[in-house]
């Protein structure tokens, strides 16, 4: 059929952040041992504490085997033949963003997140990661007027170590996972956030991962803190260049919330993807979890996910408090060789706790996207409730949706309730469209962005906009 | 037939047309021309190829023209796609209309009508504008402004999704409207409401084509012809009595007719 190919057509989208910035790095030696991990923690002049935290982490992964679970397929990683550490050369203290290398500054304002005093970005302040380290936060002074602490993790480690000792794989266990091990073991940088009790984080913060080289990985790690009664909308973003290699992107990201508190995190995933015979692009196995300690607090993950070559990633909750809210929307847009395998697990572990899942997922080319869920309600969760939403849409007939839910229940005064649906963009969808004047390719994007609709409208404001658009460039090319 | 002197040139001349779909030819031959200010009624039995016909002049790729002409204001249109034809002012409403899950009503009304607005070289409509046409259209199929914050069709009664076709054609202004089994699944109040929407949108400039199975629309819409098809070819063409008389003695009295030419 015409239109078919139409589509097809349509999906081709040149990757528009492809490019690499020509900067002097310190690197380490590839491979991964117990002198590596001592390395990278010196570099950074860890305190001890953490050192042991590496070590036991990296003893545990090494008894540990690569889960094979996923609905994935992919060559096996040589975890010998990686850099752990990769950082571009600078000065060894950096007072203000005059003495950051201006290619860098370049690179990030290239990606649309200029970062100097005169452009930065007026109502979000951004924590900007460069392969392994951070380049720079801003706004650190005024949030820091509101008790707020927005830094990188390094930092944070220097400056506010009894939070991170106190924090630090609460959430994400050392050996939760042969890739949480593996990131607690080798992790360079990543964000830190801490919101004080009854405070109102007075902007979105925001954090943008950029991968520059090719044969290093990416192990980062994020820890926000919202006190009680204390609230933050956090955003994350990610871009990488275009090599015909695939690049390790193993991050682990942790939320606590505290009674009465709310998070708020929102990611648009956009690493390169690999080329249409799918060589390279970024393996990006995430471990993102949240855990709702405190009463009445809550969680939410929205994520847009549009690009890595392999996607494993399960944003989640433990719904530990009273009344406490965990929440899940996600859009996953595959094309081409592109697999993801995305979902959430939602763990009901205290009375009258509720969670929301919509999950979108939209497949084309001969990609391969499946939603893989957990919906458990404890013993002591009475009263609580779930409902799930997980969406298909097909464009082609080479791509291949799945979903996976898991329920397990041992609370019979719970409930839990799952929808789900297979769609197809059809011609008569098209036509009907076309028939009222709007162009093709509008009509599909038009179509694809309605099925998110109940995604983006978790986003916030500016985020929905970038989203949208993503998605549009995604979809668009040369019709006909 | 159309024999009478036309003082302008026609809106649409479907000129020998035949059509396929899966090599399956389902046109064999159909031509019909419509001037501005006239009412055609196309009627016949379900697959005769009245609604094959519709789509192929607004352009479904599902269908290919295997021999004739589509011309619309004088120019060839076969190989025109959808959007252009909707653009320049042809008008299908659908005998079902489609729900798209998702896209609001009001929003895939505002791109359509601009669309359309662009082709006329006339200035784009922001929300607030669009609002306060769609309002005033709204009066004319007396539909509720919450339909406007729904999704395309989805959940719509099989009236309301009728109204929202009249509503789209109101708000596109087309010079050509063809109506495929509008008034079907309509009860008497929605079929007057449809009707005398439609009587109010045309004019002397623009041409409609209704295609319908019974009487009860042309009692509200007077046909100055009517049109019987069958096996994919008009096979009789006659003033509004025609309908009467076919509603009179059915389907199986066409059956004796050779085709006129």
């Amino acid at each position: 059929m015409v239109n078919e190919n139409l589509v097809k057509d349509v999906v081709k989208e040149p990757y528009k952040y492809g490019f690499v910035t020509d900067i002097e790095t310190e690197k380490i030696e590839k491979g991964l041992n117990e002198d590596i991990i001592k390395l990278i923690s010196q570099k950074k002049e860890e305190p001890k504490f953490l050192l042991d935290f590496r070590l036991k982490a990296f003893k545990k992964w090494q008894k540990m085997k690569e889960p094979d679970w996923a609905a994935l397929g992919y060559k096996n990683i040589d975890y010998q033949d990686i850099i752990y550490y990769s950082a571009p050369k600078q000065k060894e203290k950096i007072s203000s963003l005059d003495e950051v290398d201006p290619k860098l500054l370049e690179t990030f304002d290239k990606l649309g997140i200029p970062l100097t005093e005169q452009k930065k970005l007026t109502n979000v302040a951004v924590d900007a990661v460069f392969d392994s380290v951070s380049i720079a936060t801003t706004f650190r002074e005024e949030l820091a007027e509101h008790g707020v602490i927005f830094c990188s993790i390094s930092e944070a480690v220097k400056n506010h170590a009894d939070l991170i000792e106190k924090y630090l794989g609460t959430v994400v266990p050392a050996n939760d996972n042969y890739f949480a091990a593996l990131n607690s073991a080798v992790f360079s940088d990543g964000s830190f956030v801490y919101i004080p009790k009854g405070v109102t984080c007075p902007m979105d913060l925001s954090s943008y991962f950029r991968i520059n080289s090719g044969d290093s990985g990416q192990f980062e790690r994020t820890l926000i803190i919202a006190e009680e009664s204390s609230s933050v909308s956090y955003l994350e973003g990610c871009t990488a260049p275009m090599f015909d290699t695939n690049t390790l992107h193993a991050a682990v990201v942790e939320l606590v919330a505290l009674d009465d508190a709310s998070i708020k995190y929102s990611t648009v995933q956009n690493w390169y993807a690999g080329d249409e015979e799918g060589i390279g692009g970024i393996f990006n196995f995430v471990t993102k979890r949240g855990k709702c300690l405190g009463k009445r607090s809550k969680i939410s993950w929205s994520q847009v996910e549009t690009g890595s070559a392999i996607t494993w990633k399960y944003p989640s909750c433990l719904l530990l408090g009273e009344e406490s809210v965990g929440e899940f929307y996600s859009v996953a847009l595959t094309n081409n060789l592109q697999q993801a395998d995305t979902g959430t697990k939602m763990i009901h572990i205290g009375p009258k706790t509720k969670s929301t899942i919509v999950s979108k997922g939209i497949s084309a080319g001969n990609s391969k996207n499946s939603y893989r869920g957990l919906v458990k309600m404890g013993t002591k969760a009475t009263g609580s409730r779930n409902y799930s939403q997980c969406d298909s849409m097909l464009i082609g007939d080479q791509a291949s949706a799945n979903t996976f839910p898991y329920i397990k229940s041992q609370q019979p005064n719970s409930e839990i309730e799952h929808e789900a649906s297979t769609c197809r963009i059809s011609e008569d969808q098209l036509f009907y469209l076309q028939s009222r004047g709007i162009e093709f390719e509008e009509a599909v994007s038009m179509m694809v962005s309605g099925f998110c609709r109940d995604v983006f409208n978790q986003l916030p404001m500016e985020f929905a906009a970038e989203a949208d658009k993503l998605l549009a460039l995604k979809l668009e090319g040369s019709v006909g | 037939m159309q024999s009478k002197m036309k003082e302008s040139d026609p809106i649409l001349e479907v000129d020998n047309l035949s059509a396929s779909t899966d090599n399956l030819p389902i046109l064999k031959g159909v031509s019909l021309t419509v001037y501005p200010g006239e009412i055609h009624a196309i009627m016949g039995r379900n697959g005769c190829g009245k609604s094959t016909l519709s789509k192929i002049i607004a352009g479904h790729p599902s269908y290919n023209i295997t021999n004739g002409d589509i011309k619309f204001l004088g120019e060839n249109i076969n190989s025109l796609e959808p959007e252009e034809r909707s653009q320049s002012g042809i008008f299908l409403g659908f005998q079902y209309p489609i729900e798209i899950p998702g896209v609001s009503n009001l929003e895939f009304l505002r791109v359509s009508t601009n669309a359309r607005r662009k082709f006329l070289n006339k200035e784009e409509l922001d929300t607030f504008d669009f609002e306060e046409l769609v309002k005033e259209k709204l009066e004319i199929v007396k539909m509720d402004h919450a339909f406007l914050s729904r999704s395309v069709n989805q959940g719509f009664s099989g009236g309301e999704k009728k109204r929202n076709e009249i509503l789209q054609m109101a708000l596109l202004e087309p010079k050509i409207a063809i109506l495929d089994e509008t008034d079907s699944g309509l009860d008497i109040d929605a079929l007057r409401i449809v009707a005398s929407g439609i009587k109010k949108i045309s004019n002397a400039q623009t041409g409609i084509i209704l295609i319908t199975h019974y009487q009860r629309l042309l009692d509200e819409i007077k046909p100055d012809y009517v049109h019987v098809m069958s096996d994919g070819q008009i096979i009789k063409t006659g003033e509004s009595d025609l309908a009467l008389e076919l509603e009179e003695k059915g389907y199986e009295w066409t059956d004796n007719f050779i085709k006129e030419t």
